[in-house]
């Protein structure tokens, strides 16, 4: 049984994974969308934010920061995917056969996340090309990537939820981007937080896009700097901090997209 | 007008009537199996002591079991639903209100019904997409509220949207359907070749699905259901949406496969669709059985047969008389369209008769016919409503206007 689970999960992702040879558009702008993001910020923006760090340019901060948002923005991937397999009855034919209950869901997050790999390496390319430079070791490097992939699966499980509980494609995409856009902006993302008025400072140390944000920083070798929670646990210890959301995200979200794949009816 | 439902007590009944032996690990034969059974066992008593599984659920499915080996069973109907009801909007919406149905094993059910009617629902429940409010339902002899599981390994489903992956081509669809129903990778691809070929869509295999005409896809989604060749086969209005020359090549696709003895559960709000390919046709409407028998039953439930002539002008009140004569009911004459017509019960002695008056008096007919009632008048005057008038269920949506025949 187990068996299966594990081969009918890695057929779906294979399913998506040959998605993107037949349209390889698919991925060529998923992964144009953040290099520009990385262009616009890191040229027109770059210019203005002090990155309050003597000997350290803006672009050094940036990329974590574009890094976080971009596998953050996994989930709208997910969700407007499982919205249109829904309207179309893909899901229906999923259910009417003989595999694991967990198999198409786990099979499309772990798709979506292997698509990540693919685009923050182009990214990666794309930062240090306009100037970043990860100070630390390779190891420390390799294992802010690990975090980041991580997380982008996380995340991929909230956007299970929301793209099997939309009636549509179109309204999965809207409800993504005001859920996770401002959770991306209220954040150390791309300014610092010290700017901000003081109650959105607490919100944005909480803010687990921050805590990645800072948690990468740190293995990519850079100092954070923080507001009025620089004491905070989050902020002291970003890492583990990340590490618990995502461990809370998943535990929420797996039992309840799973549950919701069991009992979906197709609008 | 439902077929009673043939109970076999013992082993041994079913022995002398020919299904029998071991049909483990299936435990439900299709109408092939029971042929080669036949040959081999045909009154030959069956030995041991056997013991009768009491199914409360399903009492017209009875298994005998033999030092615990499921060995025979008598089941006859392959689908069984009884007094479903499924209502949305917190009871608002009544989609299933008290539906039974049954289809025999081997034969073809026709679920005619306007939008709106429960058809999908019901196929739905029965492929254990849905669980009903209330109500019990079996396929091949299992319960699919209980066990959704086992029923899922022995159907197969094509509903009414084309659910295959448009982005990817139709060999990619078929193989990646092969490995969910867990065949091996060389295996998916033998049989993705198989179907593709079964289905004349090999000079189509490479291209992606979106290429693909409508009735192209409705045969890709086929073949998709059909990859552990199922022993009931439901499919949600096959043809609507395509074109008649889609639908005709739909049309023989089915008849292909039933005449290979799958059971068929085909919903339908095409009257003629239903009169083609149907064995049986349960008419439903607001989630209800209306109706239920062969074509020719409903059309004689309707009214019996009318004779109709058509004449010239100056011959009409003539005709008239000969009309009434023959059949002593009521005569109705269309003076537009110079036709008169009255019900008939002497089937073509009538028609006989009349041509004889006629004769006699040199009256020379335009037309001259005896008409039975066509589904059509069978569902205006089972719902008093015509089939296509009615509000879209959800999940039946979409701008599709029924065709009238």
């Amino acid at each position: 049984m187990i068996k299966y689970a594990i081969s009918d999960s890695l057929i779906i992702t294979k399913r998506q994974l040959l998605q993107l040879i037949r349209v390889p558009e698919v991925l060529i702008f998923s992964t144009i969308q953040p290099v520009m993001f990385v262009l616009l910020f890191r040229y027109v923006f770059g210019g203005s934010i002090s990155t309050g760090i003597p000997g350290v340019d803006y672009v050094q901060l940036l990329m974590p920061g574009i890094f976080v948002q971009t596998v953050a923005f996994t989930l709208a991937g997910t969700a407007v995917g499982l919205a249109e397999d829904m309207q179309k009855g893909l899901i229906d034919r999923f259910r009417s056969l003989p595999i694991s209950r967990s198999a198409v869901v786990f099979g499309r997050t772990l798709g979506d996340g292997a698509l990540n790999i693919v685009v923050l390496a182009v990214m990666g390319l794309a930062g240090y090309a306009v100037g970043w430079r990860p100070s630390s070791g390779i190891f420390s490097i390799l294992l802010g990537f690990a975090f980041l992939l991580l997380f982008g699966f996380a995340m991929a499980w909230v956007g299970v939820l929301i793209g099997l509980s939309v009636r549509s494609a179109r309204v999965a995409n809207a409800a993504v981007f005001i859920a996770v856009f401002p959770l991306t902006f209220l954040s150390n993302a791309f300014a610092p937080t010290t700017g901000m008025p003081r109650a959105l400072q607490y919100f944005a140390e909480w803010n687990p896009v921050s805590t990645m944000v800072a948690g990468c920083r740190e293995l990519f070798g850079l100092q954070n700097i923080f507001g009025v929670t620089a004491n905070s646990w989050p902020s002291q210890n970003p890492l583990e901090m990340s590490l618990i959301y995502m461990v809370i995200i998943m535990a929420i979200f797996i039992p309840l997209s799973v549950r919701k794949y069991i009992n979906t009816a197709s609008k | 007008m439902i077929n009673p439902i043939k109970v076999f007590e013992t082993p041994n009944d079913l022995a002398k009537i020919g299904i029998a032996g071991i049909m483990s690990p299936k435990p439900t034969a299709t109408r092939k199996e029971i042929e080669v059974k036949t040959a081999t066992s045909l009154g030959r008593p069956l030995k041991g002591e056997f013991n009768l599984i009491l199914n409360q659920a399903f009492p017209e499915v009875r298994i005998w079991q033999q030092r615990g080996k499921i060995t025979t069973i008598g089941q006859v109907k392959a689908v069984i639903a009884e007094n479903l009801i499924k209502t949305y909007d917190k009871g608002k919406i009544r989609a299933l209100d008290g539906l039974s149905l049954d289809v025999e094993e081997g034969t073809v059910l026709g679920v005619l019904g306007p939008n709106g009617a429960g058809k999908t629902t019901t196929v739905r429940i029965l492929a254990t997409l849905l669980t009903p409010d209330s109500g019990r339902a079996s396929v091949a002899g299992i319960d699919v509220i209980k066990n959704p599981g086992k029923v899922r390994e022995v159907i197969g489903l094509s509903g009414q949207y084309a659910a295959v992956d448009e982005t990817l081509t139709g060999w990619d669809n078929l193989t990646m359907f092969s490995r969910l129903y867990h065949l091996s990778p060389a295996a998916s691809k033998k049989r993705a070749d198989e179907l593709l070929e079964q289905f004349s869509l090999t000079d189509a295999a490479k291209r992606p699905i979106k290429t693909y005409s409508g009735g192209m896809r409705r045969r890709l989604d086929l073949a998709a259901s059909l990859i552990v060749k199922p022993k009931i086969l439901f499919l949600d209005e096959p043809t609507t949406g395509l074109d008649p020359r889609g639908r005709i090549e739909m049309w023989e696709v089915i008849q292909g496969l039933v005449k290979d003895g799958t059971t068929l559960l085909l919903t339908t709000q095409y009257l003629e669709e239903a009169d083609q390919l149907a064995d049986e046709i349960a008419v439903i409407d607001h989630g209800k059985v209306i109706a239920r028998g062969t074509s020719d039953q409903l059309k004689k439930e309707v009214g019996g047969e009318r004779l109709e002539i058509v004449a010239e002008a100056k011959d009409l009140k003539q005709v008239a008389e000969i009309v009434g004569k023959v059949s002593g009911g009521k005569v109705l004459v269309e003076e537009g369209s110079r036709q008169v017509s009255a019900p008939v019960t002497t089937g073509s002695r009538a028609l006989i008769e009349a041509v004889r008056s006629l004769d006699d008096l040199g009256i020379h007919p335009l037309d001259i016919a005896l008409k039975r009632p066509s589904l059509d008048d069978v569902f205006i005057a089972l719902t008093g409503h015509v089939a296509e008038e009615n509000k879209p269920e959800e999940g039946e949506v979409k701008s599709r206007r029924g065709r009238r025949k």
